[in-house]
């Protein structure tokens, strides 16, 4: 269903870069044999790997730029192929949650340029949609390449479902267990902090409050769990 | 309690923050006891998963921030032409159904028109086109008077450019013929409709200048005369113009001018009479177009029966002719200010097509006025 037009030739000696593809493998191929590759070649790239590292460490800065240079060729995506901006910023959002699913695992490797990737992720998380509602797909591409991101968006996907399950979970629990969590797991608050905002006497009391209302958590998650499966 | 304290353990087991000794110990708890094992599996699964939905969560939460940010500073567009992504996507998924539609109604439109044109018909509403052809193309004109200049230059380059005068251009363009040597011509009343010039032309390009003698709106006929002093006057005319009726089925031929240059057109009589009816005309069956209007209809042997005069809007190749008696008739009427003689003898009889047309193309004009 994807094509990729081009093998990319990524550096694997120290990163996931991408430094070239097969028409420039003359080039780059020779750079490969005489070990003497040095990223400051590829000011480009390694701006992206950057970018993806903000991104990992969820750093508004580099969201707001990956937003920028790629927002607009999405949306002009999703409008051409029956979709709304709406649809445009739910799609895109998503992708930017598997990019940085992507980013944060610990087998990442950058193989595309970023735009590329998300690119790709969106017109297959589209045309998925767009089928799924039984709509007639037309696909218009704005020849750009795609490559081959089933497995990531299908990864992603069981994850996020996993995401909203923990998500309603959490709102079912009540208060306080649902404060108490969130402030321990989410916002990574230490439990002296916790006891003190929470009215606790001591940092055990809270730790054993925490415990109960994961206990309760992991229950409703496990139920909801099973019923979905 | 003591869940609590397994809840514990496996979250600083998770976190790496068991001494070297307590780790040991716990991993030996989890290897000798099974359904302690199989709860710390759990439970780390479970941390995992509540871990990821934290990051993701919060990145959620920064990813509508920056799109808040975006959309508020204009970098990105809300208004998009939603509209038309709609109407397109209309436009794509029931193509189809519009086409088939669209044919249907065409076809009811074609068959409502042709059940209109028949009540039309049935209600005598004037349904004929005449042959007038008031759009022609005055470039033809130029074009075709450039050339005769560009010919007339290379013949007589070294010859004094014979003094012409200018080259009239009027706005209709129809078909007469002569009728008598000193130029008197046959065409369409319709035709000088209230022209203020009239001025006819030859085969070769030749203009004179003409006046309307005769001209009656009822049989659609007129007579010009060529006033012009450089008109020749032709020895004799080499058809003659019929009293009696013309024969159904009769082989006819046509010259005229449909366009800058005399056309040929060959047909037969089709019915002895004209538009509803009409006795003082024929229907002929021939391809004729505007430019037409006044041509001659000529037998085989080279008698004129009739004039062009209109065709069936709604048909083809349905078009009538004013018998030429009335010619006669017309004659009969300025017989007191001008002298028509009236060819009596055709000289065309038993001569080939080519013969004949060759014979009677210079006394067929092309009648221009404005």
């Amino acid at each position: 269903m994807l094509i990729i037009r081009y093998q990319h030739w990524t550096c694997k000696r120290c990163c996931g870069l991408i430094i070239g593809r097969s028409e420039d493998l003359s080039i780059f191929g020779l750079l490969f044999l005489s070990n003497s590759i040095k990223h400051s070649l590829l000011n480009i790239s390694e701006n992206e790997l950057s970018l993806l590292k903000g991104l990992a460490k969820n750093d508004t800065q580099a969201i707001e730029t990956i937003y920028r240079e790629n927002y607009a060729m999405i949306q002009s995506f999703i409008l051409k192929n029956s979709g709304s901006s709406d649809d445009a910023r739910d799609v895109f959002q998503e992708a930017m949650i598997v990019l940085f699913e992507k980013a944060t695992s610990a087998t990442f490797e950058l193989r595309a340029q970023i735009k590329t990737y998300l690119y790709s992720v969106c017109r297959f998380i589209w045309l998925k949609k767009l089928q799924v509602l039984n709509k007639h797909v037309h696909t218009s591409d704005m020849l750009e390449e795609t490559l081959p991101v089933e497995e990531d968006v299908v990864d992603h996907e069981a994850k996020n479902e996993e995401v909203i399950l923990m998500e309603s979970s959490l709102k079912k629990i009540g208060e306080p267990c649902k404060s108490l969590l969130t402030a321990f797991y989410f916002e990574k608050k230490t439990m002296p902090e916790i006891a003190e905002s929470f009215g606790y006497t001591n940092a055990d009391n809270a730790k054993t409050q925490k415990y109960k209302c994961l206990m309760r958590l992991k229950k409703i998650f496990f139920a909801g769990y099973k019923n979905g499966d | 309690m003591d869940e609590i304290l397994l809840l514990d353990a496996i979250e600083r087991y998770r976190n790496n923050e068991m001494a070297a000794e307590e780790k040991a110990f716990f991993e030996n708890l989890r290897k000798s006891n099974a359904e302690i094992d199989q709860m710390v599996v759990e439970q780390m699964l479970f941390l995992d998963q509540l871990e990821h939905s934290a990051i993701v969560t919060s990145f959620k939460q920064s990813l509508s921030a920056v799109e808040e940010k975006l959309l508020n500073d204009g970098s990105i567009e809300s208004t998009e032409p939603k509209p038309q992504g709609k109407l397109v996507y209309l436009w794509n998924r029931y193509r189809r159904t519009i086409a088939v539609a669209a044919s249907i109604a065409g076809i009811v439109s074609i068959f409502t028109a042709g059940i209109y044109s028949v009540y039309e018909n049935n209600n005598s509403i004037k349904n004929i086109t005449p042959l007038v052809d008031y759009k022609f193309k005055q470039v033809d004109a130029k074009l075709k008077q450039f050339e005769t200049k560009l010919n007339n230059a290379a013949v007589n380059t070294a010859v004094v450019p014979p003094i012409s005068k200018p080259k009239f251009e009027g706005n209709f363009r129809a078909t007469g013929f002569l009728i008598d040597v000193n130029g008197f011509i046959v065409t369409n009343a319709h035709v000088i409709n209230n022209a203020k010039t009239l001025v006819v032309e030859n085969t070769r390009g030749e203009q004179f200048y003409a006046n309307a003698v005769y001209v009656n709106k009822t049989n659609d006929l007129a007579i010009l005369k060529i006033i012009d002093t450089s008109f020749k006057k032709f020895a004799a005319l080499p058809y003659s113009i019929r009293k009696g009726s013309g024969e159904l089925g009769e082989q006819i031929f046509t010259l005229g001018y449909p366009r800058e240059e005399v056309v040929y057109g060959e047909g037969y009589l089709s019915a002895k009479s004209g538009y509803s009816g009409d006795t003082s005309s024929y229907q002929i069956s021939i391809s004729v177009n505007p430019g037409n209007s006044g041509g001659p209809v000529i037998s085989k042997s080279g008698e004129v029966i009739g004039i062009i005069s209109s065709k069936e809007t709604n048909a083809d190749g349905v078009v009538f002719a004013i018998k030429s008696r009335n010619i006669y008739n017309a004659i009969e009427e300025i017989i007191h200010t001008d002298t028509v003689k009236l060819p009596s003898t055709t000289s065309l009889k038993g001569m080939d097509r080519v013969q004949q047309v060759k014979k009677m193309e210079d006394c067929v004009f092309m009648v221009k006025g404005n």
